[in-house]
């Protein structure tokens, strides 16, 4: 039997592990000058955006992701990015065909997966958003999406002596408006590079591919690659991929942005990095695996009569073809992107 | 050698007059007062009406001013290259002081209505374009450079409202405007000046094309937009000069 003395000494060294465990916690949220040292990939083009007037700092870092995380940012303080933007899913939205917002509402579309967002030239499966800093407007916005208004964000951060600290620690003094709130986001947001997937490690020559993703790389660069080119598996173009419209939704996609008719039901060519773990597919998330996905552009009959060419340039895919492509397809999977600390979510602390 | 030294002098002397000369500056403080064709615009209670007889209220008027200019027969001279942000509600808004204006014998002056499409492309902005100030459209990248709302018993809108959001940078939506006034008569700046500016909200349903409010009463997007941006170009005249 312990006697009072061993009793105490135990409590106290439960304690000191408890407190040690937490420190190591705190550290590992902790964000160095390293961490937010911008690096372009050595395969990759000449990044869009350069955070040339938003110079990276750990501190503004750590306050865009925050934002990202914090639900304040909607109207009723339910919904935050994260909500949609789930990290374990390259931030998409695992199993959801279209997006969610307060008080249940459904948007028309399915949320993308963020990453490499620094090489796009705008954003959107419509493109309607013309620059990274200003894109986190349109889902709070939305009243559909969050729908809060700028202006109350203000008033709620403004409230908030917690925010108010982590400005000053961002900017050096205590004022919030949107361009610190806007470009912190992006710091967060614009940091999140996923070029290190099997596929990279393939290319780079430190990795081996099967057989099977062999036969199925060379069967993308056959049929997919016209659209979804390498390295970042699109090209950033508005197509037709010979979806019939939704009946329901009735979206114009590109349409609706340009006014213009030859641009209606065209929408961005998705990256495909991480794919495999981006499910449910497509713009308006119709489709549930990726073997869904390679049936239809393998069967040109059912397509939309204004498809675009490069999708009857795909033909007819084999159940071997479907099986070398979906293997091919996972090698694009991030798993250091997916499990990078710096993107954990900093209220789990 | 004594010689030269005077020559230095004379020259020195006359570059500091020169300075002088040219360093003549002034300052104009430019009032935009918003009317309904004669009468000082009243928000919600006074009742208006179009070239069809339509009766509308208005409820709502602002817009953005940016690149200002002086017009002479030299040329034209850039005096703020600032966007302003003109709101009816916020009479401190309404009154825009601009110093250091090269004093000359001025004809004219310029400005833009609306936001430049590169303003429009730049990512996050603070004062005037930060989009807090409601004048933003997120769904589709821009600024809106005129809104205008108010009531007509004729609007086929819910509520009978009258929306009008103008705005877009892109050819063939494009709705800036670049407004030109000439004065009455040329003008000598040499002391400070005060420049009314009449803006008659009238003219937005006027002419080019007059605007029916049972088929245009809410302008939201492109649809429309430049028809409304041709009508607002004719909105601004100079009433005074002081």
């Amino acid at each position: 039997m312990m006697n009072k003395k061993s009793c105490f000494l135990v409590s106290i060294f439960l304690l000191c592990i408890l407190l040690l465990g937490f420190t190591a916690q705190n550290n590992y949220f902790n964000i160095s000058k390293e961490d937010v040292e911008f690096k372009v990939p050595k395969t990759f083009p000449k990044p869009l955006y350069k955070f040339k007037n938003n110079k990276l700092s750990p501190e503004i870092f750590v306050l865009g992701r925050k934002l990202f995380y914090d639900p304040i940012l909607s109207k009723d303080s339910t919904t935050s990015c994260a909500s949609c933007h789930q990290r374990i899913a390259a931030f998409a939205h695992i199993d959801h065909a279209l997006s969610h917002g307060i008080n249940g509402l459904i948007g028309k579309r399915n949320v993308p997966a963020l990453q490499n967002l620094i090489w796009k030239d705008d954003f959107m499966w419509d493109g309607g958003v013309n620059h990274i800093e200003v894109q986190p407007i349109s889902p709070i916005t939305n009243p559909v999406e969050m729908n809060e208004t700028v202006a109350n964000i203000l008033l709620k951060l403004g409230a908030n002596i917690n925010y108010k600290t982590d400005f000053k620690n961002a900017y050096g003094d205590t004022l919030i408006n949107s361009e610190r709130i806007l470009k912190a986001l992006t710091q967060f947001t614009g940091l999140m590079i996923s070029a290190n997937s099997k596929y990279d490690k393939y290319m780079e020559g430190t990795d081996t591919f099967t057989a099977y993703e062999k036969k199925g790389l060379q069967l993308f660069r056959n049929k997919c690659a016209n659209c979804h080119s390498e390295p970042l598996f699109t090209d950033n173009t508005f197509r037709n991929n010979g979806l019939k419209p939704d009946t329901v939704l009735q979206d114009k996609g590109r349409g609706a942005i340009t006014g213009k008719a030859e641009d209606n039901y065209k929408f961005k060519v998705p990256s495909l990095r991480n794919i495999a773990l981006t499910y449910p597919y497509m713009h308006d998330g119709r489709f549930r695996k990726l073997s869904d996905v390679l049936n239809f552009y393998s069967s040109s009959p059912n397509f939309d009569s204004h498809a675009a060419r490069e999708v009857y340039d795909i033909g007819v895919l084999t159940a071997d073809d479907q099986k070398y492509l979906i293997d091919f397809l996972q090698t694009l999977t991030d798993k250091t992107f997916i499990y990078d600390k710096r993107f954990i979510d900093p209220f789990m602390k | 050698m004594k010689k030269s030294v005077s020559i230095y002098k004379f020259m020195a002397t006359l570059s500091v007059a020169m300075l002088f000369c040219f360093n003549a500056w002034c300052k104009v403080t430019l009032y935009f007062d918003h009317y309904v064709k004669d009468r000082i615009i009243q928000f919600d209670t006074v009742n208006y009406i179009n070239e069809l007889g339509q009766l509308y209220t208005i409820t709502k008027f602002k817009y953005y001013i940016g690149n200002i200019s002086l017009i002479s027969k030299n040329g034209i001279t850039a005096i703020n290259k600032d966007y302003f942000l003109i709101n009816e509600e916020d009479s401190l808004s309404k009154v825009l002081h601009i110093n250091n204006i090269p004093a000359d014998s001025y004809t004219g002056i310029q400005f833009t209505l609306g936001v430049d499409s590169a303003d429009n492309c730049s990512g996050a902005q603070s004062g005037a374009l930060d989009p807090v100030n409601g004048m933003f459209w997120a769904w589709n990248t821009g600024y809106i450079f005129l809104k205008l709302e108010g009531k007509s018993p004729q609007s086929s809108s819910t509520g009978n409202m009258l929306e009008y959001h103008i705005g877009g940078y892109k050819i063939p939506h494009n709705c800036i405007r670049q407004i030109i006034l000439n004065f009455n008569v040329q003008s000598d700046f040499k002391e400070d000046k005060e420049i009314h500016i009449k803006v008659d909200i009238a003219e937005m349903f006027k002419s080019r094309q007059i605007i029916d409010f049972t088929k245009i009463s809410s302008v939201t997007d492109f649809h429309n937009a430049t028809l409304i941006a041709d009508n607002y170009m004719d909105m601004f005249s100079v009433i005074s000069i002081k």
